[in-house]
């Protein structure tokens, strides 16, 4: 899923601006799930966005809603009113929610209360980890299934580098080496042969570097075009 | 070795690739471009290390802090009469800009090429940057030789006039993790084209011999030539700062005591009655024994079957090349007609 954590209050302030009335939008799905832009973590921004207001004594009204996919229009169009209603929407979803909402209310400013920072999961209580750099053309099939593109520091796919030191990597010893994980685990299948393959030059084309990307399916746009 | 050699049996016939042919233990050693646009700096250390080395390093953006460009400092060495071993990192360019400094660094004159990876930009003077690793090191290594043998560029595409002709090397880390993988990864990098390789910074003599030995069952000291990394320690802190904090580096502490020993008259001096002068000479015994260890090492290194040479690191410390190698009795260095 996507992860993300708040801003500080103080850069949320900044964005806010002199703007008086001001909606909080959380969202039910990824966000929620890493506390970082729920219900209940909309309900907290805007009680603490009330808070220093009053204390630095700016005229404001805040209120909070949240939907259960920012990301998705039908979602939006839910709330439409209490958008119009508002100067300025802080947006606690990630960076997708905010730009949902910047385009389905082109008259509306919105601003992101959040920093989208990966695709990862949770690996124990209260630690996410980033497992997926979306660069579209999957290697899992050949590193027994840790990615090296998101998870080695320098996205080696013939690693590992002379840094690896006890299973982490040279850049801190808090991040694990990808490349001591899909070492042990290729060790562990007797699969080790695999890595003994010289890997070409990826295809960079598929992941940003090849420009904003986007899918069409065919299949689907006539199935909804018979509908 | 690849079979794509000139008429005179050479892939390029730098002086490094002659000497190491020629079957003599051959000595690289390393040059450090400035933080600054001093040129002057680089013809002072090529004058220092000129005579004591077949070829030299010329480092990129080492530890991820800005220098000058191996290929410029490596231009000046050229006019100086020594040769540059070009290096180069995957972590500042991407493939267009690597190819086209090779195109700019043959035509200038340059014939040898190290192929690294590159340290993380989080070490260096400008963290905050982004890198590239388009291709890594194995993949340039592959590239420089396709190039030289086939003519070609990454694309598959063919060169429109000649082409550039490396002498290509890597680096290899026999100490870091995973260990037994290591002479594996040793021999992807040959496979994909490594004519040379210069290793990690060897203390650890009775270590180095098992992963030669497993090197030489592989066959790949026939196929690669292998010149082991020293490098002249220049006090105890030094030696266990690197035990301690650079992964891959093995320190035994045999060394550490020699260190400890060279530094005995002052050991019983309270720190705050040590005077200039007693520090100053400490660090000179300190550096004197540095450089023995390393002599002993070299000899040591010699006796190992499948060691083409060595690869002396004394970066910001040029002066202390030429006493190692003619205290490893390797002086002059020889000259490989043609
Ligand atoms: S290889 Fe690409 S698609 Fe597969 S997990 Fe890694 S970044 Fe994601
Ligand atoms: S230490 Fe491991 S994870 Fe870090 S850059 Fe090297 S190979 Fe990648």
């Amino acid at each position: 899923m996507i992860i993300a954590e708040q801003k500080p209050l103080d850069e949320i302030m900044g964005l806010l601006g002199s703007d008086e009335r001001v909606l909080v939008v959380g969202c039910g799905t990824c966000v929620t799930v890493c506390f970082a832009g729920g219900a209940r973590e909309a309900a907290i921004v805007a009680a603490s966005v009330r808070m220093t207001s009053k204390l630095n004594s700016v005229p404001r009204e805040v209120t909070d809603v949240t939907v259960q996919r920012q990301c998705e229009w039908e979602y939006l169009d839910e709330i439409k009113e209490q958008i119009s209603d508002a100067d300025i929407i802080l947006s606690l979803g990630c960076g997708i929610g905010v730009q949902a909402i910047a385009e389905r209310f082109p008259d509306k400013w919105v601003v992101p209360g959040l920093n989208t920072t990966f695709l990862g999961m949770p690996t124990e209580q209260g630690v996410w980890i980033e497992r997926c750099a979306a660069c579209g053309d999957c290697v899992l099939g050949i590193t027994g299934g840790i990615c090296p593109i998101a998870r080695c520091s320098k996205s080696l796919l013939n690693g590992p580098c002379g840094g690896s030191e006890d299973g982490h990597c040279e850049i801190n010893p808090d991040i694990d080496c990808a490349w001591q994980l899909i070492y042990d685990r290729l060790s562990r299948l007797g699969r080790l042969d695999a890595l003994l393959e010289l890997q070409p030059p990826k295809n960079w084309s598929t992941s940003r570097d090849g420009g904003p990307r986007k899918i069409t399916r065919d299949d689907l746009r006539l199935a909804a075009e018979e509908e | 070795m690849s079979n794509a050699t000139s008429s005179n049996g050479y892939l390029v016939g730098s002086n490094l690739e002659k000497v190491l042919k020629a079957g003599h233990f051959a000595v690289t050693g390393e040059l450090g471009p400035p933080q600054s646009a001093d040129g002057q700096e680089i013809r002072h250390k090529a004058a220092i290390l000129k005579g004591n080395c077949d070829a030299v390093n010329i480092t990129d953006n080492q530890t991820a802090i800005v220098r000058m460009s191996s290929i410029g400092a490596g231009t000046i060495v050229v006019q100086e009469g020594l040769e540059p071993i070009i290096q180069m990192t995957c972590r500042d360019r991407n493939r267009l800009a690597i190819q086209s400094d090779l195109l700019g660094a043959y035509a200038l004159g340059m014939r040898n090429l190290l192929c690294l990876t590159g340290d993380h930009q989080s070490f260096g003077n400008h963290p905050t940057a982004k890198n590239v690793f388009d291709i890594d090191s194995l993949q340039l290594v592959k590239l420089v030789s396709d190039m030289r043998d086939s003519a070609v560029f990454a694309s598959g595409e063919a060169f429109k006039g000649p082409e550039a002709r490396f002498f290509v090397g890597a680096a290899a880390a026999p100490f870091a993790d995973p260990t037994e993988f290591r002479p594996y990864r040793l021999a992807k990098k040959i496979a994909a084209g490594a004519n040379f390789i210069q290793t990690q910074l060897v203390y650890d003599i009775p270590a180095f011999a098992v992963y030669m030995e497993k090197v030489r069952s592989m066959g790949l000291h026939e196929q690669a030539y292998i010149l082991a990394g020293v490098g002249p320690l220049k006090s105890p802190g030094m030696a266990r700062y690197m035990k301690n904090q650079v992964p891959g580096i093995l320190v035994p502490d045999k060394v550490i005591d020699r260190m400890n020993r060279a530094s005995a008259p002052w050991a019983d001096i309270p720190k705050e009655e040590l005077t200039t002068e007693d520090k100053k000479a400490r660090s000179q015994a300190w550096k004197d024994e540095g450089i023995r260890i390393c002599i002993d090492l070299i000899n040591e290194l010699k006796e190992i079957k499948g060691v083409a040479g060595v690869h002396i690191m004394a970066i910001e410390w040029e002066e202390a090349v030429q006493p190692i190698v003619e205290g490893a009795g390797l002086l002059p260095r020889p000259v490989v007609a043609t």
